[in-house]
């Protein structure tokens, strides 16, 4: 019998897996696939999030109701029922691509998580911030813009970051709809060549890097924003 | 017709059990360039007042008119404006900028203006230039105060409302902010509207008005009215 060494076997695993019938492509379509879904779910859940903060912070009541009800329910149900539901009921018959309809699945996901991080964000600015907009004769909305919420998004940066990192890493589940995003070409390297260690672990690296790249340019992005409150 | 004209004020706050009737009825006249003093204690309605002055809070009933002009029969945007054009206001707690230096926080009121005072005349007058391209956490008590009086009067407004303006400095710096007031409404002929519960403030007024309870208890011109310089308490 063929008798390989532990690396001799890696080796050889990781051929099977991913060189023979060119199955590192699937991995590769599957990255970009991830980080698609993931880009356009980011920039939805973070316009739905602060449209929903509004209409959690106004006064009017009807705004509030509709704000109150749609963060409800979606921190109430599971990301993949909502995914489900998206795609095979609301979505049906809509002629959009499947990437796009996970997308907007995640972003509204997203949306409710992004719209209690700005809420929070604002209402931890100092009640006297408004005051003084208002007394120097800045309007409601101008004093949001100008002096509420650049302070406000210095506050709740990490939060977000932290949000759009559990957003990248939900987005896992897109597999149940057909989607070949990383980790569903993981689990058909895993089914086509009854291995589980390499396809997984190969999954789990790609995953963690993807996010590394992300942790640190945010940082990076934070440092520059801090960086305005020395001088 | 008085400059300023406060009539018949009333506002609450709460309802059922929980409701406090904070003004009971105010009236006051106020005349153009004056230094008023609104003292009383905490809870007395003082603060309530002047943010409705501010056009900051609304009135349950009554009015404040402003040269003749009434803020309630103003929209939102007017008031705004009334606002932007007549009023200067300085906090207790400065409410001054966190994230812009202290020649942006005085310039946010110059820009808001249509005939603002020049910024560095001001900053050299409460003693600021040099401090100008600093944060306003990396200055002291005392130079917030004077950046948030320079971010109100940049705008070269008929009102200036000081909402406890010493309340939270030493004996030396509330002083030095007293005086600052004084020149400022020398300088400018600002009407100035102060609250205070500090009773010695009363004597550098024109007129005293004690409030307690929500209502007025005590109004009178003063007529030995000394300088800012020489207060003590």
């Amino acid at each position: 019998m063929d008798e390989r060494n532990f690396f001799q076997q890696l080796a050889f695993d990781f051929t099977r897996c991913f060189i023979t019938e060119d199955r590192w492509q699937l991995l590769l379509k599957g990255i970009l696939v991830t980080i698609e879904v993931s880009l356009v779910a980011i920039a939805l859940g973070t316009v739905i999030g602060f449209l929903i903060a509004l209409c959690n912070l106004s006064k009017n009541k009807f705004l509030k109701t509709i704000g109150g009800i749609y963060t409800d329910v979606i921190r109430g149900t599971p990301s993949v029922t909502q995914l489900m539901i998206i795609y095979f009921v609301i979505f049906a018959t809509a002629p959009i691509p499947k990437w796009l309809i996970a997308s907007i699945a995640f972003g509204i996901n997203s949306g409710a998580y992004v719209s209690e991080i700005i809420r929070a964000g604002i209402q931890s600015i100092d009640k006297g911030q408004t005051e003084a907009g208002r007394s120097l004769g800045l309007n409601a909305s101008q004093t949001m813009t100008h002096i509420i919420m650049p302070q406000a998004l210095k506050n709740i940066f990490p939060a977000l970051c932290n949000e759009f990192i559990v957003l990248i890493k939900e987005t896992a589940i897109v597999g149940y709809v057909g989607l070949m995003d990383i980790q569903k070409a993981g689990d058909f390297i895993k089914s086509a060549t009854f291995s589980a260690f390499m396809p997984l672990f190969a999954t789990a690296i790609i995953y963690y890097v993807l996010i590394k790249v992300l942790t640190l340019g945010l940082k990076q992005l934070e440092k520059k924003l801090r960086k305005s409150d020395v001088r | 017709m008085s400059f300023i004209e406060i009539k018949g004020i009333k506002k609450h706050y709460g309802e059922g059990e929980s409701r406090v009737d904070v003004l009971n009825g105010i009236d006051i006249e106020i005349e153009k360039g004056e230094i008023v003093v609104l003292l009383g204690p905490s809870g007395s309605g003082k603060s309530t007042l002047l943010n409705i002055i501010g056009g900051i809070d609304d009135a349950d009933d009554g009015y404040i008119a402003i040269n003749g002009e009434k803020t309630a029969n103003m929209s939102e945007k007017d008031l705004t404006l009334y606002r932007r054009k007549h009023l200067g206001y300085v906090f207790q707690q400065y409410n001054l900028i966190p994230n812009l230096n202290i020649k942006e926080n005085v310039e946010v009121g110059a820009y808001l203006s249509d005939k603002p005072l020049e910024t560095d005349e001001i900053l050299k007058t409460l003693g600021l230039y040099e401090h100008r391209h600093k944060l306003p956490n990396q200055l002291s008590g005392g130079q917030q105060q004077r950046t948030s009086i320079g971010r109100a009067i940049i705008k070269n407004p008929d009102i200036l409302l000081c909402d406890e303006p010493t309340g939270a400095l030493d004996y030396k710096t509330s002083k030095e902010i007293l005086k600052l007031i004084e020149e400022v409404n020398h300088k400018y002929g600002n009407t100035v509207i102060m609250v205070t519960h500090n009773d010695a403030i009363k004597n550098m007024a024109d007129r005293v008005i004690k409030l307690r309870d929500g209502a007025i208890r005590k109004e009178y011109k003063n007529e030995t009215k000394v300088s800012a310089a020489d207060l003590d308490w």
